[in-house]
């Protein structure tokens, strides 16, 4: 359903300043998401003032040394720091990225930080994932074959049909593309979304696939598919430089080309 | 288990406007705008084949300051809407998905809708 306003326990209020420390060379303000479950109260937006020459140069790298130096409630996921693992996906300076990949020199002004958009939130930067990864089980991410692999070894695949795989295979499911997408906001229960499509797709291309047409007839659908309006946050904003929209105009070419 | 009751994170008003949201938008509201237009049309016609006087009541109403204000609205609506609406075409055609053609493609529709209603309205001033 569409609902442009936030629902009256979602709305953000404002919260508390913490100072830079006297003596700081270069200040800059993080403003963050803040929602503690067990408070009973509203999100907030604290501000947290830091020394930048103290500080490594990516968001990351600020939101740990305000965890360590300043506040150590603040929550957020995060691990291999390199764009790999996909845990710190969040909403910087508007729009979805991996803060270990952001640059704070990209940031004009104070830098405000939410957790991933229209995502129910469980903790601060932390989003429930629950309905993605669930939407993500629903299109049988993994190889279906009615016929016996080869008794020798593996399925083989030449060098052109594993080029296909390319700008699929590297998705990390961060989900800052599913989150991006208006239309994912508005109907997120049943479109599948940005990710789970290119998802999709990355088996719908794979040579040693066998069960293409089922994943079709499963797609097929006016709203786990074609509630995609071409509106291309997702590509825009994808931090590995992948194309989610080229991947469900390919889906849908698929559907068009069979019929 | 009992679901909690958990916020639901901002998202429109914290997503930073951009040019791939903002045409998308602009497509569906000019659409919106070509079908309320099209009954100031049917008015029109109407009117045509209802006789003089109320031929001319319409013809007063479209020839003012905001009968013409609604056609030109009008007129961009119809553009704009069918220049995307190529480059929606080119999309299910698999084609023009790299970012720098999205923005290329996006601008090229904004400024060719513009550059069309002003010939129109040109081309109608003046003859």
């Amino acid at each position: 359903m569409v609902e442009f306003s936030l629902p009256a326990n979602s709305k953000v209020l404002p919260g508390k300043t913490h100072k830079a420390p006297a003596g700081a060379k270069k200040v800059k303000t993080f403003a963050l998401y803040r929602f503690d479950p067990d408070s009973g109260k509203n999100p907030r937006l604290d501000r947290y003032e830091i020394d930048l020459e103290a500080c490594g140069p990516m968001v990351l790298d600020a939101l740990i040394k305000i965890k360590n130096e300043i506040d150590p409630t603040v929550t957020f996921r995060r691990s291999c720091r390199e764009g790999i693992c996909g845990s710190c996906a969040m909403n910087i300076d508007g729009t979805n990225t991996l803060a270990c990949l952001k640059p704070i020199e990209e940031i004009k002004g104070e830098a405000k930080i939410y957790p991933l958009p229209h995502m129910p939130v469980i903790k601060d930067l932390v989003a429930d994932l629950s309905v993605p990864y669930a939407q993500y089980t629903a299109i049988k991410p993994w190889l279906q074959a009615d016929s016996a692999p080869p008794p020798d070894g593996e399925r083989r695949q030449s060098p052109k049909e594993r080029e296909k795989l390319d700008g699929l295979w590297e998705c990390i499911l961060c989900f800052c593309c599913q989150t991006s997408c208006p239309s994912y906001w508005w109907n997120g229960d049943r479109y599948l979304g940005p990710s789970i499509l290119l998802q999709a797709y990355r088996w719908l291309v794979d040579s040693r696939d066998e069960l293409t047409g089922e994943r079709l007839d499963e797609l097929d659908d006016p709203y786990r598919l074609y509630r995609c309006h071409t509106i291309l946050n997702c590509t825009n904003t994808c931090p590995k430089g992948l194309n989610p929209g080229q991947a469900i105009g390919s889906i849908k070419q698929m559907i068009a080309a069979r019929r | 288990m009992t679901a909690p009751n958990r916020p639901l994170s901002p998202h429109l008003s914290i997503y930073r406007p951009q040019l791939t949201t903002f045409l998308s938008i602009t497509h569906r509201m000019t659409g919106v705008a070509l079908a309320v237009g099209t009954l100031l049309l049917a008015w029109w016609l109407g009117a045509a084949a209802y006789g003089p006087e109320a031929y001319a009541r319409a013809q007063g109403f479209l020839g003012s300051i905001l009968g013409r204000l609604l056609l030109l609205g009008w007129t961009f609506a119809l553009f704009y809407h069918l220049c995307n609406g190529i480059r929606h075409l080119a999309w299910d055609a698999g084609k023009n998905f790299e970012i720098k053609k999205i923005y290329s493609t996006g601008y090229m529709v904004l400024v060719a809708a513009i550059a069309l209603t002003a010939i129109a309205w040109a081309v109608g001033l003046t003859r």
